[in-house]
C-alpha cells in the first residue's frame, strides 16, 4: 500500500556498523539517519520526514554531524586503538532524513554545531509565525511548541514586520487551512499526490511568500483529507469537526479499532469525561498504517445523539414503559422459552463484537440450535483501493464464525416465515429493519415478539415490545476479526449512559435467564469461554491481542464473497 | 438511519473569507482558442516525448504572448491541454515572475534594478520612466500602469547585460545604456 | 608588458560581417570539429576532456571531465540527457548572452560534441525567459543545423541522432541551480533536489542520468576537441586551463566583456590596463570577483595566498587586492570565487551599505522557498539590510545580520543558502566600521552616488 516505508527494510538486509553519537552499533541497510536513531531511542527532530511519504528534505530540522571512514593511501579505512574505523567529519551538517546508512559511517545526533543548527531553524521557522497558540488547535500537539522548547532560544531578534498570509481558509469540506501557520513542510501535498492520487495542494507565490493553496474551485475534499490535519505538525490545517472543541491535552487517549468497515483501521479515540472529540488513526502496518478514511473517523458522533437510548423499555398493553433490567430480562425470556425453536428468529449484526456475537450463539443453542434462524444485515459499499473495504460491517467475519450469519441469504427465508406467521418473534441486534435491511413495515407489524437491541431510536425499535439499550464502540471492550481475519481490541473509552448497558451483559443475563447461570462475569471470563468453544481463537486472550491485534492462522475461509 | 454518515455539525461552517492570487477576477471572458494557436502548441508538445508535463513553461509562454496574461482559463485549459491539475499550473504561473495573471500596460516597460545597473542608475531611470509614463504607485507584485492602460513600469532582476548599464526591456526588446534622452526616444518609437 | 586578451570563444564575435546564419559560420571553419569529433570514439572525446582540465564555467568550477566521468555508460540502462544552461541570471555575469546572441553555432557545435561524446540522442538547451530573441536565434540556428544535417537524424551519415529544442525559463534565478533547472525542465516549479540522492549524473531529468553544462563549457568542448586535451592545457594555468569570459560592470570606464587566458591577468590589471580604471579618476572601493553570489573584496586589504608550486611543495604569498591573479585557485584561496566570471567594481563614494542591501533584496526576491533558512533568512536578512542602509538600523543589527547569515549558508538544499550568505557575511566582515556607523545613525550620507534600498 506504502510506496514509501523508509522505517521498514527487509528481513535480510545485511547488518552494518554505524557509530552513534561515539557509540558503534549495527543496524540493517536501507535505514536512513532519523530512523536509525529512532532505534536506539534518539530523537532527531524534524518536520518535513514522514517515514511513509517521499523525502524533500526541506525543512531542515534533522540537520545532523555526518563522518565516513577516514581512508588511508590504499583506500582502506584507518582503524583507531580499538580497532574500529577513525571517522572524517564532514564540516558541514547533513539532513538525517535523506542520509542512508553505510558501512562505518559515524553521525552525531548531539553536538554543538547539530544544537546551533536546530536553533537557527526553529528561529526561520517562528519569525513569520503569528504564535497564535491561545488560538490554535494545535496546541498542545505542535510540533513548533515542542521544539521550540527543547531546541529553540528563549527570546526573539525579529523585530520586523511578518509576512502576511491567507487565514481561515476554507479548502475543504472537512478542513480549514491557516497559511499563517504553514511552515511549508509539504507533507500534506505529499501525502495527497502519493497516497491518495488527488493532486488538488500545491504552492502558490515563492521565497517568503510561498503559500499552500487548492486550486480556485477545486476542494481536498477526498475521504482521506483530515489525514492531512494528522500529519500537519503545525495548526495550518485543521479538522472542523474538531475545531475550537477541546484543548487536545485534556483528551484521553484509548486505543481502539474504527468500526466503519471490514478494514478495522487502528484508532485513539480522544475523550473527555463521558464525551468523545475526535478519532485518530493509530499506526498498524498490517491494517492501516499511519492513516484512516474521513468516513470512519467521522463516524462516531452518533454516540452522542439525541436518539440514543437510554433505559431498557417494554410494551404494557398498548402502552411503553421504562422497565428495569431486573424485571425485564426475566419476563423476556419467559416468553420465549414459551416459543418453539421454529418460531423464533435472530437478526443479528456485523457491528457486533466476538464476544457478543459468542454469547447470541449460546442463547441460539438454548431456544433451539439451527432451528432459530439466524443472519446479518450485510452492509455493501465500494472498496476504494487505499483503506475503505466493500463490506461495511466491522465483523462480519466474527458473526460467520459463530454461526449467526450466512452473508444475508437468510434474511429472506427470516422475512418470509414473518410474513406467513410461521416465525413470531424476533431478536433485532443492532439493525433497523425498515432501514439498512430494507424490509416492509407490514413484515415487521408482523412480528408478534419483537426485541430490539440496539444504540439509537430507530423506526423498527419504535414498533418493539421489548428495547434492550446496548453500548457504543466507545464505551466497551470486545474484539472484532476483520476482512482480513485479523483479530482485533476495541477498549472502552468513555463510561455506558444512562441504563444502557454493555452488550454483553445484556447478552449474559438472557442467557442466564433462559437456561441459567454459567460461572461467567467479567468479559475476560466470557472470551476464556469463547476460546474454549472455538478452535479458531483457541490459546488466546484479551490481552494476547495486544494493541495490534493477530491474524488468525485458523480462521475458517469466508463463505462471503 | 444510517450509522456511518460523515457529518459535520453544522455551526462548524467556515465562511470562505480568504481569497488567494488568481482566484479573483470571476469575469474572465472564456477565450476563443485560435485553430493555429492549438497546432502551435501541439507542436510544442512534441519536443517533449518523455513527459508532456514539460511542456507547461512553454504553453504558458504561448498563452501570455497570445491573450497577453494567464488567466484562471488559460490555467485551466493548458492544465486540460497536459492532463495535470489546474492547480500544477497555478504553482507555476505564481512562480516564475515572467507570467502575469492580470493584464500589464501595451507597452510594458522592465527596468533592471539589480546592483551593476543600480550603481549605473537603475533606480532614476526607473522613477524617470514612471513619471514619463504616468503611471501610480506599484501594486503588490511591483506593477505600475498607467490609467489608460497604455504603460506598464516595473523592476525586474538582473537582466544579463550588465556592462552596459542601466538596461531595460519593453515588451520583448532590449534596451542598453539608456540615458534619459533615449529614454525619451524610445518612448516615443513605441508610441508612433 | 601589455596585457593583450587571448580569444578563443570570443574569437569571431564583434568582428565586422560575423553574422549568425550557418553559412557565416561554415565560411568561418564551422562544424569542422565537430565533423573531427564524430571520426573519434565518445569515450575518447570524454577522454580529451578529461585531460584538458576544464572546468565549469557556470559558477562552481567543477571539472567538466569528472563531471561526464560519472556517467557510465557501461553500466547504464536508462538513456543519457543533456542540458544545456543557458539561463544566464547571475548579477554581474553577461558572457553566455553574447555567444547566443552573436555566435550560437559555435555552442550549438560544441553542445552536439558534448551529446556524441557522452551518447546522448535528446537534449535541450534552458534558456531564460527574457533572452527572447535569444531563444529564436538558438531555434533558427536549429533549423539551419538541421537542414544541413548536423543535427537530428543520422547527423553526417554517423548513423547517430540527436534532437536538440530550446526551452524558455520564465525569470527565476533558481533554474541555475541545475536540479533547480531539472524540475523547472520537467514543468514544476523550480525547487532544486537534495543530494544525495538525486545527483543529476545518476537521478537527474526524468530521473535518468543528465550532464548539465553552461554554455561557455560547451563551446569549449568545441576548441578542446579542435586543438586536443593536451594543447587546451597549456592555456592558463595548471588545475585553470583554458581561457576564461570575463564580464566587468560596474564602476569602471570600460565596462563589458573580455576574454583572457585563465589567471593570466591580475584583478589590478583588469581595471586598470583593460578597462580604463576606475570611473572619473575615482578610486576602488570593493570589488566583487565572479558574480554577486562572490564574496566581495576590499581595496587595500591583503591577501595571504597559498598556492602549490610546480614541485608540488606549498608556499604562502602575501598580495594585495589589485595583484591577485584571476583564476579559480587562487580567488578560492583568497577567500572569494571566480563564480561565473561577473567582476562587478564599486568606487570609494558607494556605500557599502546600499550596495549589500541591493544584492540582498535580489536573494530575498529569488528564493524558491523550499527550505527554512534561506526561505525566511533572505527575506529577514534585506529587511535588515534595508534598514541599515536607510539609516534606520539598531546597534545589534550588525551582529544580527552577520549571525542571520551564518545560520543559512551550509544548511539549506542548494548553493543559493551560500549564494545569498556570502555577501552578507564578507560585506559585514569587511567593511564593519561602515554597516555598525549606519546601524548608530552616524554614517555619512553620500548623496551623489546614491543607490535606493528597497
Amino acid at each position: 500500500m506504502n510506496p514509501f516505508n523508509h522505517d521498514v527494510t527487509a528481513p535480510d538486509a545485511p547488518l552494518l556498523n554505524v557509530q552513534v553519537d561515539g557509540e558503534w552499533m549495527q543496524f540493517p541497510k536501507g535505514l536512513n539517519v532519523i530512523e536509525v536513531a529512532r532505534r536506539v531511542g534518539k530523537f532527531v527532530p524534524h518536520y518535513c520526514y514522514h517515514p511513509k511519504l517521499s523525502i524533500p528534505g526541506n525543512c531542515r530540522m534533522c540537520l545532523i554531524e555526518l563522518g565516513t571512514p577516514k581512508l588511508d593511501a590504499n583506500r582502506k579505512p584507518v582503524l583507531d586503538a580499538g580497532n574500529k574505523p577513525e571517522i572524517a567529519w564532514m564540516p558541514r551538517p547533513q539532513i538525517g532524513c535523506a542520509t542512508q546508512i553505510s558501512e562505518g559511517m559515524g553521525i552525531r545526533t548531539q553536538s554543538p554545531l547539530v544544537e546551533e543548527c536546530r536553533k537557527g531553524v526553529m528561529e526561520f521557522l517562528l519569525i513569520n509565525h503569528p504564535l497564535d497558540c491561545p488560538i490554535c488547535d494545535q496546541a498542545g500537539e505542535c510540533k513548533l511548541q515542542e521544539y521550540s522548547v527543547q531546541y529553540g532560544s528563549e527570546g526573539s531578534r525579529f523585530t520586523d514586520d511578518k509576512v502576511k498570509k491567507p487565514k481561515r481558509v476554507d479548502i475543504g469540506e472537512r478542513i480549514v487551512l491557516d497559511d499563517e501557520r504553514c511552515i511549508m513542510c509539504s507533507r500534506c501535498i505529499r501525502f495527497s499526490k502519493e497516497m491518495v492520487k488527488d493532486d488538488v495542494l500545491g504552492f502558490i507565490d515563492r521565497g517568503s511568500h510561498t503559500t499552500l493553496a487548492v486550486h480556485p474551485g477545486k476542494r481536498l475534499d477526498n475521504n482521506y483529507s483530515l489525514n492531512t490535519v494528522d500529519i500537519c505538525p503545525v495548526g495550518a490545517l485543521t479538522s472542523k469537526d474538531f475545531r475550537f472543541q477541546m484543548r487536545v491535552w485534556f483528551l484521553k487517549e484509548t486505543k481502539s479499532v474504527c468500526t466503519g468497515c471490514a478494514t478495522g483501521c487502528n484508532t485513539l479515540i480522544g475523550s473527555r469525561e463521558n464525551l468523545v472529540y475526535r478519532q485518530t488513526p493509530r499506526e498498524n502496518e498490517a491494517v492501516n498504517s499511519h492513516w484512516m478514511c474521513d468516513q470512519g473517523r467521522l463516524g462516531f458522533h452518533y454516540i452522542h445523539a439525541p436518539e440514543r437510548l437510554l433505559e431498557p423499555v417494554s410494551k404494557v398493553g398498548h402502552g411503553k414503559l421504562p422497565t428495569p433490567w431486573t424485571e425485564l430480562i426475566p419476563r423476556l425470556a419467559a416468553q420465549l422459552r414459551e416459543l418453539p425453536a421454529g418460531k423464533i428468529a435472530i437478526v443479528a449484526s456485523g457491528r457486533m463484537t466476538n464476544e457478543e456475537a459468542f454469547l447470541l450463539s449460546q442463547i441460539r443453542k438454548i431456544l433451539g440450535g439451527d432451528a432459530v434462524l439466524s443472519d446479518i444485515v450485510p452492509r455493501k459499499g465500494e472498496a476504494d483501493g487505499i483503506l475503505r473495504s466493500a463490506d461495511l460491517n466491522p465483523n462480519a467475519r466474527g458473526l460467520e464464525l459463530f454461526g449467526l450469519s450466512n452473508g444475508g441469504q437468510t434474511l429472506g427465508q427470516i422475512r418470509h416465515g414473518i410474513d406467513t406467521g410461521r416465525i413470531e418473534a424476533l431478536i433485532v441486534l443492532h439493525e433497523n429493519l425498515l432501514g439498512d435491511a430494507g424490509w416492509p413495515l407490514s413484515t415487521v407489524q408482523n412480528v408478534k415478539l419483537l426485541v430490539v437491541q440496539s444504540i439509537l431510536a430507530c423506526p423498527t425499535s419504535e414498533l418493539a415490545d421489548y428495547i434492550l439499550p446496548g453500548a457504543s464502540f466507545a464505551e466497551k471492550r470486545g474484539s472484532m476479526i476483520n476482512g482480513n481475519g485479523r483479530l482485533q481490541r476495541l477498549n472502552k473509552a468513555i463510561s455506558i449512559p444512562g441504563q444502557a448497558l454493555d452488550d454483553w451483559q445484556i447478552l449474559l443475563q438472557l442467557k442466564a435467564a433462559l437456561g441459567g447461570g454459567n460461572g461467567l462475569h467479567t468479559i475476560e471470563e466470557v472470551f476464556k469461554a469463547m476460546t474454549e468453544a472455538t478452535p479458531a481463537l483457541s490459546g488466546l486472550s484479551l490481552s494476547r491481542i495486544g494493541d495490534l491485534g493477530v491474524d488468525l492462522k485458523n480462521l475458517p475461509a469466508t463463505a462471503a464473497k | 438511519m444510517s450509522i456511518n454518515r460523515v457529518t459535520v455539525p453544522a455551526t462548524q461552517n467556515i465562511p470562505p473569507e480568504a481569497v488567494y492570487p488568481g482566484a479573483h477576477d470571476s469575469h474572465h471572458p472564456a477565450p476563443v482558442i485560435p485553430k493555429d494557436f492549438e497546432a502551435e502548441v501541439d507542436t510544442v508538445i512534441t519536443h517533449y516525448p518523455v513527459s508532456k508535463r514539460s511542456a507547461s513553461l512553454p504553453l504558458l509562454h504561448l498563452w501570455q504572448e497570445k491573450f497577453g496574461y494567464v488567466s484562471p482559463e488559460g490555467i485551466e485549459w493548458i492544465a486540460a491541454k497536459l492532463e495535470l491539475q489546474p492547480i500544477n499550473i497555478l504553482e507555476l504561473v505564481t512562480f516564475y515572475p515572467m507570467f502575469r495573471q492580470h493584464p500589464a500596460g501595451k507597452i510594458q516597460i522592465k527596468v533592471c534594478r539589480t546592483l551593476s545597473c543600480a550603481l549605473g542608475g537603475g533606480y532614476a531611470l526607473c522613477d524617470y520612466f514612471r513619471k514619463k509614463c504616468n503611471v501610480g504607485e506599484p501594486d503588490a507584485h511591483g506593477l505600475a500602469t498607467s490609467p489608460d492602460g497604455k504603460y506598464s513600469v516595473e523592476f525586474v532582476e538582473c537582466l544579463a547585460a550588465c556592462g552596459t548599464a542601466p538596461v531595460i526591456m519593453i515588451n520583448d526588446d532590449f534596451y542598453e545604456d539608456v540615458s534619459n534622452v533615449k529614454a525619451d526616444e524610445l518612448l516615443l518609437k513605441y508610441q508612433g | 608588458m601589455p596585457i593583450t586578451e587571448r580569444r578563443l570563444i570570443f574569437k569571431n564575435i564583434d568582428q565586422p560581417g560575423y553574422a549568425i546564419d550557418i553559412d557565416c559560420y561554415l565560411r568561418h571553419d564551422g562544424y569542422k570539429d565537430l565533423k573531427k569529433a564524430l571520426t573519434m570514439k565518445g569515450p575518447d572525446i570524454v577522454a580529451e576532456v578529461k585531460t584538458s582540465g576544464l572546468r565549469g564555467r557556470g559558477g562552481a568550477g567543477f571539472p567538466c571531465g569528472v563531471k561526464w566521468g560519472f556517467i557510465d555508460p557501461t553500466k547504464n540502462t536508462k538513456p543519457v540527457y543533456l542540458i544545456c544552461n543557458a539561463d544566464e541570471s547571475e548579477p554581474g555575469t553577461f558572457k553566455d548572452r553574447q555567444i547566443i546572441y552573436k555566435d550560437p553555432h559555435q555552442m550549438l557545435e560544441g553542445m552536439i560534441i558534448a551529446c556524441y561524446a557522452n551518447n546522448v540522442h535528446l537534449a535541450y538547451i534552458y534558456i531564460r525567459g527574457e533572452f527572447t530573441l535569444g531563444a529564436k536565434i538558438l531555434e533558427k540556428a536549429i533549423a539551419e543545423a538541421k537542414a544541413k544535417n548536423y543535427l537530428g537524424k543520422n547527423i553526417c551519415g554517423t548513423g547517430y541522432d540527436l534532437e536538440i529544442y530550446v526551452h524558455r525559463g520564465a525569470g527565476a534565478y533558481i533554474c541555475g541551480e541545475e536540479t533547480g533547472l531539472i524540475e523547472s525542465l520537467e514543468g514544476k516549479r523550480a525547487y532544486p533536489r537534495i543530494k544525495p540522492p538525486y545527483f543529476p549524473a545518476v537521478l537527474g531529468l526524468y530521473m535518468c542520468p543528465t550532464i548539465v553544462n553552461n554554455v561557455e563549457t560547451l563551446c569549449n568542448i568545441k576548441h578542446i576537441v579542435a586543438m586536443g586535451g593536451a594543447a587546451y592545457a597549456k592555456i592558463g594555468k595548471p588545475n585553470n586551463t583554458g581561457t576564461r569570459l570575463l564580464c566587468v560592470s560596474g564602476d569602471v570606464e570600460k565596462p563589458g566583456y573580455y576574454e583572457f587566458e585563465v589567471g593570466a591577468l591580475t584583478i589590478g590589471q583588469l581595471l586598470n590596463d583593460v578597462c580604463g580604471g576606475i570611473k572619473d579618476g575615482r578610486k576602488l572601493k570593493a570589488l566583487i570577483p565572479g558574480g554577486s553570489s562572490a564574496k566581495v573584496m576590499k581595496a587595500g586589504d591583503r591577501y595571504k595566498i597559498k598556492t602549490k608550486k610546480p614541485d608540488g611543495t606549498m608556499e604562502e604569498k602575501e598580495m594585495g587586492l589589485e595583484d591577485i591573479p584571476l583564476d579559480f585557485d587562487t580567488l578560492a584561496a583568497a577567500g572569494s570565487m571566480a563564480g561565473s566570471g561577473g567582476v562587478i567594481v564599486m568606487d570609494e563614494t558607494r556605500d557599502m551599505a546600499e550596495c549589500l542591501a541591493n544584492i540582498s533584496t535580489f536573494y530575498a526576491h529569488e528564493s524558491c522557498g523550499q527550505c527554512t533558512p534561506c526561505r525566511e533568512g533572505s527575506l529577514w536578512m534585506k529587511k535588515i539590510t534595508s534598514r541599515i542602509a536607510n539609516g534606520k538600523g539598531h546597534p545589534d543589527d550588525v551582529g544580527l545580520l552577520k549571525n542571520v547569515a551564518d545560520n543559512i549558508a551550509g544548511r539549506t538544499i542548494c548553493a543559493f543558502g551560500e549564494a545569498c550568505a556570502w555577501p552578507v557575511q564578507s560585506f559585514v566582515e569587511k567593511f564593519k566600521n561602515e554597516f555598525e556607523a549606519h546601524a548608530l545613525g552616524t554614517a555619512k550620507k553620500s548623496t551623489e552616488q546614491k543607490l535606493e534600498a528597497v
